[in-house]
C-alpha cells in the first residue's frame, strides 16, 4: 500500500488546507478512492491484466478526458513498467481519437430521437502493429466507454474475449477505465473548487 | 467454460427512462457462488450481493469492488454535513441521463424522489432531459454535474459560483462533485457489462 494519496497528491493538498478539510468529511470516500487505486494498479492478484497495460490503459482513457495531469502520471507509470516504447503510438491514438462526448445511438426504442452519431473509433493497422492486437482491443473498448457508454455492447465484450482477454481480465479493464472516469472528474472538480477557494482568499 | 458472451434474445427492455424498477442481465458469466472464496466474499462487503448478477459479476475482481463499493456507500449515504441526500442523488440522476445508463437513472432518480418528495420535477428530468425546468437550486446540481459528465469536462469555477449562489458551501460542493463523479464510474460498468430489464411481473 502507498503512503502517498494519488489525488491530494495530483492537487497539491496539504494536511490543514481547506480541501484537505473538505475531504475528511467524507473519510470513506476519501481512503477508498485511493483503496480502488491501490486495487487496480498495485494489485493483490494481477490476473491476465499486467501492470504496464492498465498504466496504458489509464494514461489513454485520461488523455482522451483531457486531463493532463492525471494522463502525466499515469504516462509516467507507464514508463515505469517498461512500456516507454508504446507511447509515442498512444499519443497518435490520443490524436486521431480525442472527440467530444457523451453521444451515441440509445438501445431504448422511445429514446431514438435523441440519438446522436459520432465517431466509432477504431486502431488502424499500425496502431495495432506497434500495441499488439489484445491493447489495440482494449483501447477501443476504452474510447467507446469513454464517449459513448451508451453504445456498449455483447458484441464490444466478446471481441475482447476473441482478442485472447478472460471474463476476469474483462471486470477488471472495466473497472479500470470506469473508475478513471471518477478519479479525473474528482480531480477536475475538486481543483475548480480549490481555485475559486484561493481567489476568495486573496 | 465462461470465457464468451451470454446472449438472450427474451430480454424485455425498458422503452424510455423510467423511475420504476428495472432488473439487469450481465452479458458476461458472474462468478458461480460455488467458486467464492473468502476474497470474494469480503470484495461483495453485504454477502446478499453475491445473489445479485451485477456484483456476482464484479466479484471476479474482489479488491476493486470492495473499494468501489465503500466509496459509493460513504459519497451517498453519509450525512454527516454536506448537501442533503436528495442532492447527491440528483447529482447521480442527471449524470446518469446525460450518459444514457436507463437502469441506473432509474434507481437514483427513485431515490432523489424518495428523499425529496418532488417527484413530478424528477420525472421531468428523465422525460425532458438535462435541460429540463427545475428550481434554481437544482438548476445549479444539475448544471454541475452535466458539467463535469462531458468529454472534455466543462466543469469551472463559473459552476462553483453557481452553486454557491444556491447557498451551497465547500462540502455540499465536494458531494455534488462527488456524486456526478461517482455515476461515471457506475455508468459505464451498468452500461457495458449487461442491459436492463422489465421485470417479468410489471410485463
Amino acid at each position: 500500500m502507498s503512503d502517498i494519496d494519488v489525488i491530494d497528491e495530483i492537487l497539491a493538498i496539504a494536511p490543514g488546507d481547506r480541501l484537505d478539510a473538505v475531504r475528511s468529511v467524507r473519510p470513506q470516500a476519501r481512503e477508498n478512492a485511493q483503496r480502488s487505486y491501490e486495487a487496480l494498479f498495485e494489485p493483490v492478484a494481477i490476473g491476465g491484466v499486467s501492470l504496464a497495460d492498465r498504466a496504458v490503459v489509464a494514461a489513454f482513457t485520461s488523455a482522451l478526458l483531457r486531463e493532463s495531469d492525471l494522463a502525466e502520471f499515469y504516462r509516467a507509470a507507464a514508463v515505469d513498467h517498461g512500456a516507454a516504447d508504446l507511447l509515442a503510438a498512444l499519443d497518435a491514438a490520443v490524436a486521431e481519437s480525442a472527440v467530444v462526448g457523451p453521444y451515441g445511438a440509445y438501445r431504448e426504442s422511445g429514446l431514438a430521437a435523441e440519438s446522436t452519431g459520432g465517431l466509432r473509433w477504431q486502431p488502424g493497422p499500425e496502431l495495432e502493429s506497434v500495441l499488439g492486437v489484445r491493447l489495440a482491443r482494449i483501447l477501443a473498448h476504452a474510447h467507446l466507454l469513454v464517449f459513448r457508454p451508451r453504445e456498449a455492447s455483447a458484441a464490444a465484450l466478446h471481441s475482447l474475449l476473441d482478442a485472447g482477454w478472460s471474463t476476469t481480465d474483462v471486470v477488471t479493464l472495466s473497472q479500470l477505465v470506469a473508475f478513471v472516469n471518477f478519479q479525473a472528474r474528482v480531480v477536475i472538480g475538486l481543483r475548480a473548487l480549490q481555485r475559486d477557494i484561493e481567489k476568495e482568499q486573496r | 467454460m465462461s470465457e464468451t458472451t451470454i446472449e438472450r434474445d427474451d430480454v424485455v427492455a425498458p422503452e424510455r427512462f423510467t423511475q420504476e424498477s428495472l432488473g439487469w442481465v450481465p452479458w458476461l458469466q458472474p462468478l458461480p457462488k460455488a467458486d467464492f472464496t473468502d476474497r470474494h466474499w469480503d470484495g461483495v462487503v453485504d454477502r446478499q450481493r453475491a445473489d445479485m448478477p451485477y456484483f456476482a459479476l464484479l466479484a471476479r475482481d474482489p479488491e476493486i469492488l470492495r473499494a468501489r463499493t465503500l466509496t459509493d456507500n460513504d459519497i451517498f449515504y453519509n450525512t454527516d454535513g454536506g448537501a442533503p441526500r436528495a442532492e447527491r442523488e440528483l447529482a447521480a440522476a442527471a449524470t446518469s441521463r446525460l450518459n444514457g445508463c436507463v437502469f441506473c437513472a432509474s434507481v437514483h432518480s427513485r431515490f432523489a424522489s424518495e428523499q425529496s418528495g418532488r417527484s413530478e420535477e424528477v420525472q421531468r428530468l428523465l422525460d425532458e432531459g438535462v435541460e429540463a425546468p427545475l428550481e434554481p437550486r437544482w438548476r445549479a446540481v444539475v448544471d454541475a454535474s452535466v458539467a463535469l459528465t462531458r468529454v472534455p469536462s466543462a466543469f469551472g469555477t463559473d459552476d462553483i459560483a453557481s452553486l454557491r449562489a444556491q447557498g451551497l458551501g465547500d462540502e455540499e460542493i465536494s458531494d455534488v462533485i462527488h456524486g456526478a463523479a461517482f455515476f461515471n464510474w457506475a455508468n459505464r460498468l451498468m452500461l457495458s457489462l449487461g442491459e436492463p430489464e422489465v421485470p417479468a411481473r410489471r410485463r
